[in-house]
């Protein structure tokens, strides 16, 4: 491995919410190495969406640095971090986030319509992708006629479609019942056997065991960064107490 | 070169718009309204100036007309005609005098204008002869009692019959009719039909008054009119050089001239009425573009996370408003086709289509969905991916 996939270098990022500043992110620090599992945990208003958007090349940082597979990010403009999000990271949301009027394969084809291929290659890639999550024959449904699991497998195919490195998931799992939620993340463990980077962010401290690392995140801050690098999905016990503890 | 096909951002865009259907029309409304005003309003006023031009057409091309006002001091003679027709531009000329004279055949009696004059009045007035012959210099010179009837005329005595060979008393004169014109349509609220035409030398012995009121002069075909008024002019002054207040000469083209302004004039007027109705309906595109904008705060969001460049978003929210404004004008020919015609029969109006007025107003419409396009479009492509994803 030449170089990490994600290497994140001491950044920071303020808002200014009604004349206070609030440290979403501070000073932080993390490199993830191609082929991870990782799960990024914290409470709600901890700086998990903060960490999850700078990343997900959403966000800009204030200070600090971002590589991502090599490459800077910070002061990247708009269109450039627009291209990154499309060919470098696939997102899966907490809502799913799948346009409504589209059926699933056009969903799940619409990255690479961005990315400007050919309409024949788009709809074979896309359809490839929408079997991968076993949906193939569901792939002219709207997502209103898909179930909320169908639906995230949907999402997880667009994700997917492009091929990128980094697969970013927002708890993936918020919005659906436990037994979906364990199908869900079995498809994400079967991916990252598949060498796909996975970054996982949730508040669920059983659905981060998942991840073969987990970092905690705190007040903007890292408390923790625990589990072996690669593909184990054991979790360190001490790791789960100091969580409890802070 | 935009990696997003235009074909691929056409169809999402309809696909939007279909999705909405009553929305898109109500906003299509204002530019339906608009083209079809623009087409109907420009193709009945181009109607009517086609109308009026072909009218004045029909009293005689490269006409001057030289009026008397009936006083001592000019006097137009058989002397005064011999000169006109020196004059080198000048191709035909003929005198004629006129008033209004009683006909009766059995129990029909009617009042008509008269006209004596010569042959060359066919030619330089544009008459054409339904049935029989009109003057010949001949019934002039021998002062011969026969008419040529106006088709009106000809229609009130004789109905269906044939007035060729048949007499009518003109103020108690047996006339022999001769010929009948074909059908010239009324023009500035004269009949150009309702008319009884004698040799000039029996006129003036009807009317019993030997003066010419009125000399009709064509000019040679190719000349420029103005020139040869102004000759005519020339000669006039030199024949009576201190009478100019008692005569006019009347240029046919100047008449043409001052209408076709007149209906210019009224067509850009009625064209501009239009286009600020097209203008009214661009911002209700605008209008609704933004609400648009708003209500898929979302699916910008959504579709920036996964990769769309601000260029993509705008390019998205512009093509859906020029489809929007380009189908209103599709449909907006089509209703101003479609009303145009209908007013036309009911109406009887002569409605005259251009292709250029109908390009012009779908350009424009065009035009006026990239206009107020571009704002709501520019606003969408702005958004943060971020506040967008969260909107709800």
């Amino acid at each position: 491995m030449d170089h990490p996939i994600i290497e994140i270098k001491n950044i920071t990022k303020t808002y200014r919410l009604g004349g206070e500043d609030v440290h979403a992110l501070d000073d932080v620090s993390i490199t993830i190495q191609k082929g991870e599992f990782i799960a990024i945990i914290g409470p709600s208003g901890s700086g998990k969406s903060t960490l999850m958007n700078m990343i997900g090349c959403l966000d800009q940082p204030d200070s600090g640095q971002y590589f991502l597979d090599g490459e800077e990010m910070v002061r990247m403009n708009d269109n450039g971090l627009a291209s990154v999000r499309n060919k470098k990271i696939g997102f899966i949301f907490q809502n799913f986030n799948l346009l409504p009027k589209l059926t699933a394969w056009e969903n799940v084809e619409l990255p690479l319509v961005y990315s400007g291929l050919p309409t024949k290659e788009r709809r074979k890639m896309a359809y490839d992708s929408l079997n991968k999550v076993g949906l193939g024959e569901r792939a002219n449904h709207l997502p209103t006629q898909l179930s909320g699991g169908q639906q995230q497998r949907v999402a997880i195919a667009r994700a997917l479609v492009g091929n990128p490195p980094i697969l970013l998931a927002d708890e993936p799992t918020g919005a659906l019942d436990s037994k979906t939620s364990k199908e869900i993340l079995d498809i994400l463990r079967e991916l990252n056997s598949q060498e796909h980077t996975i970054i996982l962010i949730t508040h669920d401290m059983e659905i981060a065991k998942n991840a073969g690392r987990m970092i905690s995140i705190q007040d903007g801050k890292l408390i923790m960064d625990e589990g072996d690098r690669i593909g184990n999905s054991a979790i360190n016990q001490n790791g789960h107490k100091e969580y409890q503890k802070q | 070169m935009i990696e997003l096909g235009i074909l691929q951002s056409i169809k999402m865009a309809i696909r939007s718009i279909k999705s909405n259907k009553l929305r898109a029309f109500l906003t299509m409304l204002g530019i339906i309204i608009g083209v079809s005003s623009v087409i109907v309003l420009i193709s009945i006023a181009r109607g009517s100036t086609a109308n009026v031009t072909s009218q004045i057409n029909n009293l005689g091309t490269n006409l001057l007309t030289v009026n008397t006002f009936g006083t001592d001091k000019v006097k137009l003679t058989d002397d005064t005609i011999e000169k006109f027709k020196k004059i080198q531009t000048i191709k035909a000329v003929s005198p004629a005098v006129s008033g209004r004279v009683t006909l009766k055949r059995d129990r029909t009696t009617a009042q008509v204008s008269l006209t004596g004059t010569t042959s060359d009045y066919q030619d330089v007035r544009n008459m054409k002869v339904a049935a029989g012959r009109f003057l010949s210099d001949l019934d002039v010179e021998y002062r011969q009692k026969i008419a040529v009837l106006g088709s009106t005329t000809a229609q009130t005595f004789f109905g269906w019959e044939n007035p060729i060979g048949q007499h009518i008393q003109v103020d108690g004169t047996s006339f022999k009719i001769v010929g009948v014109l074909t059908s010239k349509g009324g023009s500035m609220g004269q009949s150009g039909d309702d008319v009884i035409i004698l040799p000039l030398s029996t006129a003036q012995r009807v009317l019993k008054d030997t003066a010419i009121q009125t000399v009709y002069l064509q000019g040679k075909s190719g000349m420029n009119m103005d020139f040869v008024m102004a000759e005519v002019q020339m000669a006039m002054k030199r024949m009576f050089p201190n009478g100019t207040d008692e005569y006019s000469v009347f240029n046919q083209q100047d008449l043409m001239n001052t209408m076709s302004s007149v209906t210019n004039t009224m067509t850009m007027m009625l064209g501009g009425i239009a286009g600020i109705s097209l203008l009214v309906g661009g911002i209700g595109i605008m209008n609704i573009m933004l609400v648009s904008v708003s209500e898929r705060t979302k699916e910008i969001g959504i579709r920036k996370a996964i990769g769309a460049k601000r260029r993509h978003i705008l390019l998205q929210f512009l093509i859906e408003a020029i489809v929007l404004s380009s189908l209103g004008g599709i449909i907006g020919i089509l209703v101003g086709i479609g009303v145009g015609n209908i007013l036309g029969k009911t109406m009887s109006l002569t409605v005259s289509y251009s292709s250029s007025v109908i390009l012009m107003s779908f350009m424009f419409s065009l035009l006026v969905g990239i206009i107020f396009g571009v704002f709501p479009a520019n606003k969408a492509s702005k958004l943060n991916p971020i506040q967008a994803l969260r909107f709800e």
